[in-house]
């Protein structure tokens, strides 16, 4: 499978690096390459790219017209919901996964019709089933 | 009108005094609490602080009466989204964006934002209508059509000098609605009108037919 991750930040690089390992086609994309640096294994074999996925050359460059997922997952909602929907409509990617923190926004874009998933959501849910457990 | 301005910099509080001025409801939401004292000290109090992404800010704010609702923070992201959520969780029926990269105007169209603006579009038209080069200028895309108004100027060697509308090969959904000749003049063609050098052609197209309009009026 083909794979664009977008934001190389903790959980976007141990996705690329799991996926990587899996043999999946992974593409990488941070808006600084030191995020590179310091997150990714040296036997990382994907693809890097520096630029904003928000851009669609950016996206383009990054090969999403013939991408099977997409994820987004930079710290910023709003740039992870833009570069999802850009993958979606624009670009129609089989696959798109978009992380949203904020549970209402993140409400909204899934009745929208976009694959979202909150952390805080799922966080809090796994946490309040370890306490009560 | 009550009409929503997301964003306190520079363009949402001239837009804001333009809007209060001629006796609009007016309130504007921004994240920087200098921002917000600085437009409600000026204006009188028509700023709250908060992030207008957010759902529960917008609630706050009644965005459900509002009439309009305009993004035009620095992050293109930001605007998106805050139209899209006034749109689809408040049923605003008019929002209007922001652009600041000019590349996502389709996109923003695509994802269901009414009518966007970009400074850096403006001043490209502008600058082609002075450039030596012609390629078709953009004048007006015509809401809920599709449709679009684009000017052409046709040159020496532009394929279509010479020729009689009947004889050019017009995309679908394409109609020459206006020609200007080099004196100024408009006048509205018929298939017989034959295009010369200098005239000026406004047509209305669809924006996925404008490369093969182009590629026939100016080559």
């Amino acid at each position: 499978m083909k794979v664009i991750i977008m934001g190389c930040g903790r959980v976007g690089a141990h996705l690329a690096t799991t996926l990587d390992r899996e043999g999946h086609d992974v593409t990488v994309l941070d808006t600084t390459s030191a995020a590179f640096a310091r997150r990714l294994p040296p036997e990382f074999r994907g693809r890097a790219i520096v630029g904003n996925g928000i851009d669609v050359d950016v996206l383009r460059r990054a090969g999403i017209a013939d991408a099977d997922a997409f994820v987004a997952v930079t710290q910023g909602d709003n740039r992870n919901v833009m570069a999802a929907q850009i993958a979606q409509h624009v670009f129609n990617v089989p696959r798109v996964v978009c992380r949203i923190y904020d549970p209402i926004r993140e409400e909204i874009y899934h009745t929208l019709g976009i694959e979202t998933i909150s952390p805080t959501k799922v966080g809090a849910q796994l946490l309040k089933e370890a306490l009560l457990r | 009108m009550y009409i929503i301005i997301v964003g306190g910099g520079k363009v949402g509080f001239y837009l804001a005094s333009e809007l209060v001025a001629e006796g609009n409801e007016i309130l504007v939401i921004e994240q920087e609490p200098a921002k917000v004292e600085r437009i409600n000290d000026e204006l009188g109090d028509v700023a709250m602080q908060g992030d207008g992404c957010e759902a529960a800010v917008l609630e706050n704010a009644g965005t459900g009466r509002a009439d309009m609702f305009i993004a035009v923070t620095g992050d293109d992201e930001d605007n998106l989204v805050s139209c899209q959520v006034a749109r689809k969780k408040f049923n605003v029926p008019r929002t209007i964006a922001r652009l600041n990269n000019p590349k996502n105007a389709l996109i923003f169209k695509k994802l269901g934002i009414d009518t966007t603006v970009s400074a850096t579009a403006a001043i490209m038209a502008h600058i082609e209508q002075e450039l030596p080069t012609h390629h078709l200028i953009p004048l007006l895309s015509l809401r809920g059509s599709g449709l679009q108004i684009v000017e052409a100027q046709i040159a020496e060697d532009s394929p279509a000098t010479g020729r009689k509308l009947s004889e050019l090969p017009l995309p679908q959904q394409t109609l020459i609605a206006l020609v200007i000749d080099a004196n100024g003049h408009p006048h509205v063609p018929d298939a017989d009108t034959e295009l010369t050098a200098g005239d000026k052609v406004l047509a209305v197209t669809r924006p996925d037919a404008e490369d093969a309009l182009r590629q026939i009026l100016i080559g």
